[in-house]
Formats: C-alpha cells, structure tokens, sequence
C-alpha cells in the first residue's frame, strides 16, 4: 500500500504580503502613484521638522524675556499670559471660582450620568445656572462683585458657549415642533424665524443685538453687553437647534406617531414619551456638530469688543513689555480650539458608531 | 391628518376638540407676537424720538465722503453717495464670494479624490488637511493670514517677483493688466458664437449617440473650439488687448491690477476652510455609489475613466451637489467676517463705516440682512431646482 507523504506547504509568494508588498501596493503601484507619493514624501519633509523645530525644539519655555536667544517659538509669552488668556481681567485674587464653577459643571454633567431619579436630576437642572451665575458674578453671600467687562479670555469662550447651547435648545425643540405642526399659523411663524435667522450670518444677528436691541426696550431696562451678545447668539443657535432636530423628527416612521395617538396618549404625551426621545437620539451626532460650530462661531463676539480667548491675542501682545508676540498668541489658541473641536468631533463619531445598529 | 379624520368641533366643551384647542393655541401665539412686536416697535419710535436720530432711508442720497480701498464700479471720495457705498458693497461681497466658490470648490474636489486614493501618503495627507482647517475658527484663520503670514511680507521694494510681471508684497499682489483697446469687441463675438456651436455640437452628439451607440470626443472638440475660435478673432483683428505691468516708482508699484492684501487673506481663508467641507461632501458622495455599481460597470468590461464618468459621477453627484450648494451660502455668509480686518464688503462698509456715521442702525442692518436673505432664497432656489433635476425618475 503506497504511503502518501503530504508535501510541505510552500510559503506564500514573498510578494503578497510584509513591509515590501505593503509599500508596493499602497505607495508605489503604478508611476502616477510613485509620484504622488514621493511628492507628499515632500510635502511632509518641508513641512514637519521645521514646524517641530520651532515648536520644541529651538523653543524658549522659561527664563526671563531677555534670556531668549533661540530661534524658535517664545512660550514664555504664553506662560507669562497664560492667566490672562484663560480669565482675561478676572481678578486675580477670584480665579478660583471660575475653577469653581468648572469643577461643578463636571459633577453636575456626571450626576446627571448616575443619579437616576428624574425629580432631582430636574433640580439639579434648576440650581445648577444659578450657582454658577452666582459664583462667576458674585454680589451674593460676600463675594465680591466682578462686572462682566471684566469677564474674558476662555472662560468666557465657554461661557458663550455653554448659554448658547443650554438656552438654545428647548427654544430649537419648540421652534421644531411648531414647524412640523399641522397649524397654519404656528408653522408659518416658526418656519420665518428659522429660514430669516439662517439665511443671514452670525455677525449681522450680533450686529443688530448689539446695536438695534437696546432701541427696543424702554429706558428703564438697560441691558448689559454680554447679556446682548448672549441674546443674540442663542436666537441664532436655536435656528440650527430646531433644524437639527426636526431631521430627528423626520426620520420616525409614522407608525411611532400612530401607536403613541392609539394608546390614547395627548399631543404632548405622545410627544414627551415617545416621540422626542427617539428623535433626540438620532441627532446626537448633528447635535454635537451644531455645537461644535457653535464654539467656533463665538470667536465672532471679538467683533462687538468683548474680549474671547482670540480677543486676548491682540490684547495681550500690544502690552508694552511684550510687543511683537503675535504668532506664539495665535498658535497657543489656534491649538486650544483644534484640541476642543477635535475631541468633540471625535466623540459625535463614537456616539454615530455606538448606536449604528440597524445593519 | 387632514381635516377630515378630525372629530366634530362640537362634542362636550370648548377645549375638548382637537380643532378649537388649535385654533386657540394659534390665536394665542399669534397675539403673543403681535403684542411683542407691538411693544418692541412703540418702544422704538419712543427711543428714535428721544434721541433725535432721524428715520427713513433718505440718508442713501447724501455723500458718503470717505474712501474705499476697492471697488467695481466709479467711487469717488467727494461725489459718491451712500447707495453708491451699498452697491460697493454687495459687489464686493460677490467678488470675494465667486472667487471664493470656485477656489473651494477646485480645492475640495482635489483633497476630497484625494481622501479617497489608494495611495496611503495622498490619503492621509488628505485628512490631515480635512481635520486641520475644519477644526480652527474661520476668523481665527482669517486674522493669522491677514496679520501674521501677509504682514511677514517683504515691503515693495524688496517683492517677491514672479516673470517680472507678478510682483508680491505686504501691500497686496500687483498682476499685468489687461487693456481692451477697439476690436476687442469681435474676440467677445467669436466667444459667443463658440459656445452656441457648442451648445448644438452637444445636442447632435447625444442625438447621434442615442442612435447609433457610437461615442464622439465631444469634451476634447468642444474645448478645442471655445479655445481656436477666440484665439483666431484675437489675431485677426490685430491683437487689439495689451496688458499694462506694474512697475516699481518711488516707494511703491503703479499700474496694473493691484488685489489689496485684505481680499487675498479673506478669500484666501474662506476657500481654505470652505474646501474641508467640500471635500467631506465629495467623500461621502462617492462612497454612498453601491460598489455593486461599479463591479456590474468593470464586468461589463467598461475602462476606468468610463466607469468614472458614467457610472460613479452621475450617481454620485446628487449626493454630492446638495450639501456643496449649501457650504457656498455658508462662504458668502462667512465673507462678513471680513469686518476684522477691513476688507470694504458689505458688513465693514455699511454695518460698520455707514452705521458709525449715519447712525440709523435700524435701517442699516436691515438693509444688510436684506442682502444677505436675497443671496439665501437665490441659493436654496437655485438647490430646489437642482434637487428636482437629479431626482431618481421611477417609470
């Protein structure tokens, strides 16, 4: 009976696969693809170890201003400003309400995670601004009052910001709804608002809050200039709010809508209880992108005279002492907004992935 | 629902039915914002009047008396009125828009096919871009250009030059300009009459194509004639356009065509970050044609480009052209931020020059947001009908 010896498996073609194969098949396919490789081998080269020299490497980051000898970026302007940039005139002494306030919002963000009674979450909700408007504006329980001007750099970035998504968004679900309703009236007032808002720019809204609002109320209400600059840029943001989420309302199927109104709930049951969860869900991720241009929109209050983290740039390098700093300023904030829209972005992904279930 | 399915308006009391609660609840809303715009409107007239400050659009008709540093059309310190600076403006506004579109939109297509090519570098290179611009506020962008990269610019003396007739510097980019001398009149004729041969050169080719199946050249001949036709005119007519270049006197350029650094940090900007966007559509665009489209397309036995152009684009650009219309309505909106720099477009020149002088703010950001909600329902018409030519047509 003849024995049958199975033959050694020939490794596989060196070609197919490894460093060599890899770079074959993604870099040097064909010549159109070695050119184009080999000038974004190019591109990275100009551009990257001169950066990275500058950066860090040829960086001064402490020392005295006269110390600097290097040809690279000067931190120690930054460091030197750095309270500035992130309180912009916040008294020095008060810095650690801000931080204060910061720490509360974590918490408050976290417990709204694990509590899970909706009556004290809903209590938070109600306390929560009015601590931290205490807090930051003081006047209350012996802390010192600090005027708004004197409000600026990132906190007040954020402070934008954070208003303008909290009071946009049950003005965006109101406007939302009133637009999908069936009442001729309602719709045709919300859909106005909403089309007039987003067909003008930001710029022009704060233009008129700034400058036509005080014109509307009588003598006696004086409104400050934050306040106006934060009323205008929450009647812009609820534009895009409601927009966003009348997309979430538009992707539940009828028959959500049907079964609500079969269980016999109300308008606004059905609406509260079914409908809108879904439809908040859905729009998370646009949600997030709503808000991510938001954060970059309120660089736009520099051009009304309050003084962001941007206005800072200008701010801090006409100083006498240190005139001339304009790069370095514009860097250090030019990586604060990528690092914060980056990881927003980033987070609207994972959120897009986690409830990509369907298929 | 419709009015049908509703239930009579009469059964038990005045809330009970569905139909009368709306009808309350409109005319509720409807008061709330009369008596809102009531008090607002009275409150106004009360301010206008304590103020003294003057209504009505009258002011359009008055001279302007300050200078603009580029305009379109005649503008002249002394003469030039108000409406004269509107009109500046607007078509300031609409350069920097145009301009704008069509540099985004080159840009985008590149870095969007870019995004998606086989090539590892290209491709990561590509994101690097995307994720860099998209995540940096457009102003942010637009005050580093301005104030860091033009002003690091050598001064006139010592500009950059490019063939002795492209000269750049931190006062701007000084190009040959062009001089239409008498006959210039016939290279517009020939012009014109190229694209209408084109025009009937495209209706025949497809007529024929219908009913032979065979492929005409048509792009490459179509090209050939709107480039051959002009260029004959030109030489025939005796080269009647000549281009006068800028040259170095005392301490700085005169003649030619000067683009004053404002307008090459803002559009240079917009058409950076703009482009991001562009190119993500594009992206998305190609990547929602089901594969199976392509792969039925090479089993046909179909050449790449074909497949490129006849099965991938037409497919993809419906998807693609929606949200591309809408990032140019966001660049033009975007072109207001113009004002922190100084750029004349319509916000700096009439929200911010015109408002500091006349002082009507009411009529004056009006007139602004006016302009502005002209190009939006231009645009979303414009979309509209896009929209309703791409539709799949089911038979």
């Amino acid at each position: 009976m003849a024995v049958y010896t199975f033959k050694e498996a020939k490794a596989a073609p060196s070609t197919s696969r490894g460093v060599l194969f890899w770079l074959r098949e993604n870099l040097f396919s064909d010549i159109k693809n070695s050119v184009l490789t080999l000038l974004g081998i190019y591109i990275v080269y100009i551009m990257i170890p001169p950066l990275l020299d500058w950066m860090i490497f040829d960086a001064t980051w402490s020392g005295t201003q006269k110390e600097i000898v290097n040809s690279g970026a000067r931190w120690i302007f930054i460091i030197e400003k750095f309270d500035q940039f992130m309180y912009g005139f916040y008294p020095v002494a008060e810095h650690w309400r801000p931080n204060l306030v910061g720490l509360i919002s974590i918490a408050f963000l976290l417990s709204l995670k694990f509590i899970p009674n909706i009556k004290v979450k809903l209590g938070l909700m109600l306390i929560y601004p009015f601590v931290c408007f205490v807090l930051i504006s003081g006047g209350w329980f012996g802390l010192e009052e600090v005027p708004t001007e004197k409000w600026g750099g990132l906190m007040l970035t954020i402070l934008v910001a954070a208003v303008g998504i909290i009071a946009s968004f049950p003005i965006g679900i109101v406007l939302a709804l009133g637009r999908q309703s069936e009442m001729p009236i309602l719709k045709t007032l919300c859909v106005g608002f909403i089309e007039f808002i987003r067909g003008v720019p930001l710029i022009t809204i704060l233009f008129m809050a700034s400058v036509v609002l005080p014109l509307f109320f009588s003598d006696g209400i004086d409104f400050d200039k934050l306040l106006r600059a934060l009323i205008g840029i929450t009647l812009f943001q609820s534009a895009y709010i409601a927009e966003v989420i009348r997309g979430g309302l538009q992707a539940i199927p009828k028959g959500q809508y049907e079964a609500a109104e079969s269980l016999g709930l109300g308008y606004w049951q059905g609406m509260l209880l079914i409908i809108l969860p879904q439809a908040l869900k859905i729009s998370i991720p646009n949600l997030v992108g709503s808000f991510i241009s938001l954060f970059k929109d309120t660089t736009l209050v520099l051009i009304i005279g309050l003084f962001d983290v941007l206005a800072m740039v200008t701010l801090t390098t006409s100083d006498a002492l240190w005139l001339g700093y304009e790069i370095e300023g514009y860097v250090f904030v030019t990586m604060i907004y990528w690092v914060c829209c980056f990881s927003m972005s980033q987070y609207s992904k994972s959120v897009e992935r986690k409830y990509h279930t369907e298929h | 629902m419709n009015k049908s399915q509703l239930p009579p308006a009469t059964t038990g009391g005045l809330l009970s039915s569905p139909r009368n609660r709306a009808i309350i609840f409109q005319c509720l809303a409807l008061l709330a914002v009369v008596a809102c715009a009531f008090y607002f409107t009275s409150n106004m007239f009360d301010n206008i009047e304590k103020r003294g400050i003057t209504t009505g659009f009258s002011f359009l008709g008055e001279t302007a008396g300050f200078g603009v540093s580029q305009s379109l059309i005649a503008y002249d310190d002394t003469t030039s009125t108000f409406l004269d600076v509107f009109i500046v403006g607007i078509l300031n506004t609409l350069l920097v828009g145009v301009i704008g579109i069509i540099c985004a939109s080159v840009f985008g297509l590149l870095i969007g096919i870019g995004r998606l090519s086989s090539n590892f570098i290209v491709a990561k290179l590509s994101l690097v871009y995307i994720e860099t611009f998209r995540n940096i506020p457009i102003l942010l962008q637009i005050l580093f250009w301005y104030n860091i990269v033009l002003a690091a610019l050598p001064g006139p003396r010592q500009s950059f030059s490019y063939f002795e007739s492209i000269f750049l510097n931190n006062r701007g980019l000084l190009l040959p300009e062009p001089i239409f001398q008498s006959g210039s009149i016939f290279i517009l004729i020939a012009f014109v009459i190229a694209c209408t041969a084109v025009i009937f050169l495209t209706r025949w080719a497809k007529k024929r194509h219908d009913q032979t199946g065979e492929e005409f050249p048509l792009i490459k001949v179509s090209l050939a004639i709107l480039i051959v036709s002009p260029l004959l005119a030109y030489f025939v007519t005796g080269q009647p356009i000549t281009a006068e270049y800028p040259a170095l006197k005392g301490f700085n350029f005169q003649g030619g065509l000067a683009i004053i650094p404002e307008f090459l940090a803002l559009t240079f900007a917009l058409s950076i970050y703009t482009a991001t966007y562009i190119a993500e559509a594009v992206r998305a665009g190609i990547e929602a044609v089901a594969s199976g489209q392509k792969e039925a397309a090479e089993s046909l036995g179909l050449k790449k480009h074909v497949i490129l152009r006849k099965v991938v684009l037409p497919q993809a650009l419906r998807v693609i052209i929606p949200p591309v219309i809408n990032q140019y309505l966001n660049l033009v909106k975007n072109s207001s931020l113009a004002t922190a720099i100084g750029y004349p477009e319509i916000v700096t020149l009439f929200s911010g020059t015109t408002l500091n002088q006349v002082g009507q703010a009411i009529e004056i950001i009006m007139m602004t947001m006016a302009v502005y909600l002209t190009f939006s329902i231009v645009i979303s018409l414009l979309l509209n009908w896009v929209n309703a030519k791409m539709e799949i047509k089911g038979r």
